[in-house]
């Protein structure tokens, strides 16, 4: 029932993402979806997840993107012409792979259950990160350096 | 809980993000749908974690945030620079390399 509930608001505030036509509702809807996700994580257990979702989702990369609203001077208002002539198109292609997937997982997984109780402790994922994953890790802080820089050098104005 | 609930979501949510990248022209709105899209993924990724009572899928999901994060803001770095150059973020309009 609360799946249903959050499925439903997700998918709606999705839609509005890519329908709206006013470039700061989109940013707040996406909100919507991110929270959303993070309600998700929290039914699946797992709950660090969810909490990272909330920092840096909602926290760091909906600010960014008012950021760069704000500094590429999209109008606040109502905006006509955020959508090209490929509407159709993009329908129909959304629509074909949603389908091709609903089947392909409907017959692949059925009515497979998620084991009651699977729950993954926190300690457990941080063991993990700096355990077998540790190599993927530091790369990691590296790709976030080297984007850091990147994105400062390509941003400056020289 | 059903598997398939999570993963049927996960496929309305990522073809939600393709018809947005293939039908929105202003780039900030691209990077979003492009969000919407990693977003479903992660959602894959833990709910086939709790099926196979796996800690990799977590792991994984926190990988692709962070990654996610790192792609944002390169993104929006170049959606600055294409505005500052021709003062607009239409990406119809960005067809230099087109022949």
């Amino acid at each position: 029932m609360a799946f249903a509930a959050l499925a439903l608001a997700m998918v709606v505030a999705g839609i509005q993402v890519v329908t709206t036509q006013n470039v700061v509702r989109a940013a707040l809807y996406l909100v919507i979806v991110l929270a959303g996700v993070a309600a998700i994580y929290i039914l699946l257990a797992a709950e660090f997840v969810a909490i990272v979702q909330v920092l840096v989702y909602i926290g760091a990369i909906v600010v960014l993107f008012l950021f760069g609203i704000m500094l590429t001077r999209a109008p606040v208002g109502r905006d006509i012409g955020l959508d090209n002539d490929q509407r159709l198109v993009g329908v129909v292609v959304a629509l074909g792979l949603l389908g091709l997937l609903t089947w392909v997982l409907a017959d692949g997984f059925g009515r497979t259950k998620v084991p009651a109780g699977s729950i993954l402790r926190t300690a457990a994922i941080g063991d993990s990160i700096l355990g077998p994953y540790v190599i993927p890790f530091e790369v990691v802080s590296v790709l976030l350096l080297a984007a850091l820089v990147g994105a400062v050098a390509i941003a400056r104005r020289d | 809980m059903v598997l398939n609930q999570f993963l049927f979501l996960a496929a309305a949510l990522f073809c939600i993000g393709v018809y947005g990248v293939l039908a929105r022209r202003n780039g900030v709105l691209v990077l979003m749908s492009i969000e919407l899209m990693l977003n479903a993924v992660n959602i894959n990724l833990v709910a086939f974690g709790a099926f196979r009572h796996n800690v990799a899928g977590q792991v994984f999901a926190l990988f692709i945030i962070a990654v996610a994060a790192a792609e944002v803001g390169v993104g929006l770095a170049i959606v600055l620079l294409i505005y500052r150059n021709r003062s607009s973020i239409d990406l119809d309009q960005a067809d230099l390399m087109k022949g």
